[in-house]
């Protein structure tokens, strides 16, 4: 089998490092170009594998930022300390580096417009990468879906992609964006406190009889608080979708 | 070809037993939760778990039914596909081998676990069979957690841990082989961490 790629088969390719985003201190958004990507959907994600001078090898997945274009794959990094991949590709990857990358990894917390909705998407902390792919593809593909997108920071200087959020809900019609800030807020902060509950949703969400897709992406205890609640509001546990991270790192 | 990344060096966890490591994981300490949807909540009087065999023999068990049957207590490593690996955890539930005991036909060969939920893996028989697989209902001498698969799960632990599915409520022994929830989503049929069989073809 040596050399001859199986039909369906993930195999690693080289991905060039052609731009870096600051998103927050801790959150970095890196534009890889990937000769040979086969393309992927909003929700897909990747494993990266980096390689040390010595043959150490290691290896993390990462959920893709933007919907597909080309051979271009963006991933959206949130800073773990004690982590091993994440320190490596916020604080020394550079423009040009190189990494391996496989994928697109995944295939049910997906959505792309023609799933339809209305469409609710909950991110806690980096949890909205994949909810971002979902929110951009629709205002790409200029679809009416209806979508209301909350995510959850601890303070307004950690809210990832803040200003293009601002101006897709000032300028794209159909598109709600709230967030919600759980430890400090600015004083003249107009958008909600707290950690998202079963209040908050029942206010801000979706009412479970339009019956919204659900996609709801963080923390463990983010996606349980969050999953269990929309149930107990009588959304369909079928069309919840979950994606939760422990401590990756 | 893998090339060494400029400026990676790593951090090699360097008290973790290599032998006990497969390529490409790395050891936590604490106890990720994956899973596609809400946790469903079992209560457990109205719990059941049931076996069909090919020739349509069916058997139940009531939670008592099943909590009366002889446990197995046992301490595994366990292997998650999304890289983490978890060692020496401790499981009490009660073996396939049990289960399968009197009277189910295994000429099949296949067997799919369904959950509560919704959830499906496939594995083959004797992957389960001969002291390798369990319904564990507790871990670490507590009741499962509902978020980690309680009130009971599959434990298979040298496959991938997606095979272990949560919640399980029926086991279909079957001539055929069909792919599960996460197989029919491009991830590996078998799940061998040791071959890192994370996706089809690998």
């Amino acid at each position: 089998m040596a050399g001859a790629a199986l039909p369906g088969r993930l195999n690693w390719l080289i991905a060039r490092a052609t731009e870096i985003i600051e998103e927050t201190q801790r959150v970095r958004s890196i534009v890889l170009d990937c000769p040979g990507w086969p393309g992927h959907l909003p929700g897909h994600h990747i494993d990266i594998r980096l390689t040390a001078e010595d043959g150490y090898q290691a290896q993390r997945s990462y959920s893709i930022a933007r919907p597909a274009d080309d051979e271009e794959v963006v991933i959206t990094v949130e800073l773990v300390d004690e982590g091993e991949i994440s320190p490596f590709l916020i604080e020394d990857l550079r423009i040009g580096d190189r990494i391996e990358i496989r994928g697109p990894v995944g295939g049910y917390f997906v959505w792309e417009p023609s799933r339809g909705g209305p469409l609710q998407l909950i991110g806690g902390g980096s949890g909205v990468v994949p909810l971002m792919a979902m929110l951009r593809a629709r205002v790409r593909a200029g679809s009416d879906v209806p979508v209301r997108y909350l995510s959850s920071a601890r303070s307004h200087d950690d809210l990832i992609y803040r200003s293009e959020l601002e101006s897709v809900s000032s300028e794209v019609e159909g598109v709600e964006v709230l967030h919600t800030l759980t430890r400090s807020k600015p004083p003249d902060w107009t958008g909600l406190e707290g950690r998202v509950d079963r209040v908050m949703l029942a206010r801000q969400a979706w009412p479970s009889f339009t019956r919204p897709l659900c996609y709801v992406c963080g923390p463990t205890g983010f996606v349980e608080t969050v999953a269990n609640s929309l149930v107990s509001l009588g959304h369909q546990p079928s069309r919840i979708k979950t994606e939760r991270f422990g401590p990756t790192n | 070809m893998s090339f060494p990344t400029r400026g990676f060096r790593g951090r090699r966890q360097l008290d973790a037993p290599a032998d006990r490591i497969p390529p490409g994981q790395y050891v936590t300490d604490d106890f990720p939760v994956l899973s596609a949807g809400p946790t469903p909540r079992v209560p457990l009087e109205e719990w059941r778990f049931t076996m069909t065999d090919p020739l349509g023999s069916e058997r139940s068990w009531t939670w008592a039914d099943f909590t009366a049957l002889p446990t197995e207590t046992v301490t595994v490593d366990i292997h998650c596909v999304t890289k983490w690996s978890k060692l020496d955890t401790t499981w009490e539930g009660v073996s396939l081998d049990t289960l399968l005991a009197d009277g189910t036909d295994r000429a099949g060969g296949h067997v799919l676990f369904h959950s509560y939920g919704g959830y499906t893996t496939n594995l083959p028989l004797e992957d389960v069979t001969g002291g390798k697989a369990w319904i564990a209902f507790n871990y670490d001498g507590q009741p499962l957690d509902p978020e980690h698969g309680g009130p009971a799960r599959l434990l298979v632990p040298h496959l991938y841990f997606w095979k272990s599915a949560k919640w399980v409520d029926r086991a279909t022994l079957s001539d055929s082989d069909r792919p599960g929830f996460w197989e029919s989503y491009g991830y590996h049929n078998y799940g061998d961490p040791w071959r890192e069989q994370r996706y089809q073809g690998d």
